[in-house]
């Protein structure tokens, strides 16, 4: 265990140090994604200008939930760098022979290929947008609160992971990465950034049972906003739903398992 | 012009449209993506409209158009540059494109159009069967794209989109051209994408935006993107200002396509063409 994090630190640095050499580079496209993915805000600032409020929520409510669905994501999209370009960098390519050869876990090390530190521009801005949610409605952080802030993150992050686990073991089958997960995880960002109660039956099902989106990014933020849920969850709900994240991660590791031992090289 | 070089403008258009017509794949997911974007956008914009307090600017209908013709036809929209064109900055290759015998805004613009047209010919039919005949089908009848707003309207809406092609290429012919300067794209594209996906009305259509920045928006050329055709076709905009608002268009398309060609002869004094 101690071997493998430090390992694991190692494939960190060396990420980090190679994009350092290029620091210019490295500023400009941070800022980049910060202002390409915050322009989204603009957009809800005016319809929140325009329409006063959304039902029960106001512009500050869905502020925390648009920071806190866009922090977790950029700090999972980080660190999943390697699932998410593996159909083109290591299965069309040949070079997942390599992988199956070290004495390390296929997941393990792909998890350590890339880290492309500019996310932190979208993290950036949703730690902005979220700061200025939590001013405007001058939360009281007890421990409950915080817990539940905690978990959600923790959901958000291994949910959001898991998904680009299952996208990379879909080409094993596939070969290229296929853009079709996009819907989900783009998608999945952009529905969260609103209250999952303000879409309809079937689009809030499908994300709570089959996708399980609205209980890693809804439920448990609706607790730590401390406004009674239009869905009608408990707070035993709202903390119990952020561990379905655990789980899909789970999941996607035994189907990555079972698409390892499926794959055929393409030679060369 | 001479009618040959209109006739190579036009063979270059239909050369690269057909290299581009390749991608279906990218095609296919691509537009599952544009449908779930649409479905979830009208969500969005339908809640907000159901606790309206006062009338908004903008009925209902009128931004189904604006939604599901923005999810067909934004692949037209200026917020990416031609990969191989950015490749032949970095090897140097834009020589080659020099010694052509014909203008190389002209040869240029013609990439940029097919570059445009091409991905959305793929994506506009399924997009638009979607719009109009599946969602009958399902029952979400409130989200079904409707007719145009009457016969004038459609063609009207034609020649707005006509337009659009030739103000999103100018647009991305500045950009482009900015490349002679800037080697490294991505800074200047990011940014311009950011412009037109705000100032065009593909994040929220205009006329929801605060009553006091409208005039600021009604004069900047990305409206004539999305904001004016869509509105065309829902007769948000009627009567006499179409007229008005296809002249804007066409004012811009003419002063945009000026400073490119102005633009494009000071870079070729100053070209330095790298290796060989």
């Amino acid at each position: 265990m101690k071997a493998a994090i430090s390992l694991f630190a190692k494939y960190l640095s060396i990420s980090v140090r190679s994009q350092m050499q290029y620091r210019g580079s490295f500023v400009l496209y941070a800022s980049g994604q910060f202002f390409t993915t915050g322009v989204e805000v603009l957009g809800i600032w005016a319809l929140f200008d325009r329409f006063g409020t959304l039902g029960v929520w106001t512009l500050a409510h869905v502020a925390i939930f648009y920071g806190s669905v866009n922090m977790a994501f950029a700090v999972a999209d980080t660190f999943s760098k390697g699932f998410d370009s593996f159909g083109s960098t290591m299965v069309k390519t040949g070079d997942f022979d390599r992988i199956l050869l070290r004495p390390r876990s296929t997941a393990f090390q792909i998890a350590g290929q890339d880290f492309p530190l500019h996310r932190v521009g979208r993290f950036l801005q949703g730690a902005l947008v979220f700061v200025y949610g939590a001013i405007v409605l001058d939360l009281d952080w007890t421990a409950i609160q915080l817990c539940m802030l905690l978990l959600a993150f923790v959901g958000m992050f291994f949910f959001f992971y898991g998904l680009m686990i299952f996208q990379a073991t879909l080409s094993f089958w596939s070969t290229e990465s296929l853009e079709v997960m996009n819907v989900f995880v783009y998608g999945g960002v952009e529905a969260c950034q609103y209250p999952l109660a303000i879409y309809r039956d079937w689009f809030r099902t499908f994300f709570t049972y089959v996708i399980p989106l609205g209980c890693v990014a809804y439920f448990p933020i609706v607790g730590v906003l401390g406004v009674e849920d239009p869905l009608g969850s408990s707070l035993i709900i709202q903390f119990l739903a952020p561990f379905a994240g655990i789980v899909f991660f789970g999941l996607s590791l035994v189907c990555w398992n079972f698409g390892v031992r499926h794959y055929a090289s393409t030679g060369s | 012009m001479t009618v040959l070089a209109l006739k190579s403008y036009i063979a270059v258009v239909s050369t690269r449209f057909r290299t581009l017509l390749q991608y279906r794949t990218a095609a296919i997911a691509g537009i599952v993506t544009q449908v779930f974007w649409g479905l979830m956008r009208l969500m969005v914009f339908g809640a907000f409209y159901e606790v309206a307090q006062d009338q908004p600017p903008m009925s209902f209908e009128a931004v189904v158009v604006y939604v599901w013709l923005g999810q067909c036809l934004f692949a037209l929209f200026p917020y990416n540059v031609d990969p191989d064109m950015r490749a032949m900055f970095n090897s140097g290759s834009v020589a080659y494109d020099l010694l052509r015998p014909l203008s190389l805004y002209g040869f240029w613009f013609s990439r940029t159009v097919a570059f445009r047209t091409a991905p959305t010919a793929l994506r506009v039919v399924p997009g638009l069967f979607f719009a109009f005949v599946v969602l009958r089908l399902v029952g979400l009848d409130e989200w079904v794209m409707p007719p145009p707003a009457s016969v004038i309207a459609a063609l009207a809406f034609l020649l707005s989109i006509v337009f659009t092609i030739a103000l999103s290429a100018s647009i991305l012919m500045l950009v482009n051209i900015s490349l002679f300067w800037l080697i490294d794209s991505r800074g200047m594209v990011n940014l311009t994408a950011g412009i037109v996906w705000v100032l065009g009305g593909m994040i929220i259509p205009l006329p929801l935006f605060p009553d006091w920045a409208q005039p600021f928006l009604a004069w900047q050329p990305f409206r004539g993107l999305c904001d004016i055709p869509f509105r065309i076709y829902s007769g948000d905009i009627s009567g006499i200002h179409v007229i008005g608002e296809l002249a804007f268009q066409f004012v811009w398309i003419v002063l945009l396509f000026l400073a490119g060609i102005w633009l494009m002869r000071k870079a070729q004094m100053k070209l330095t063409v790298q290796g060989g």
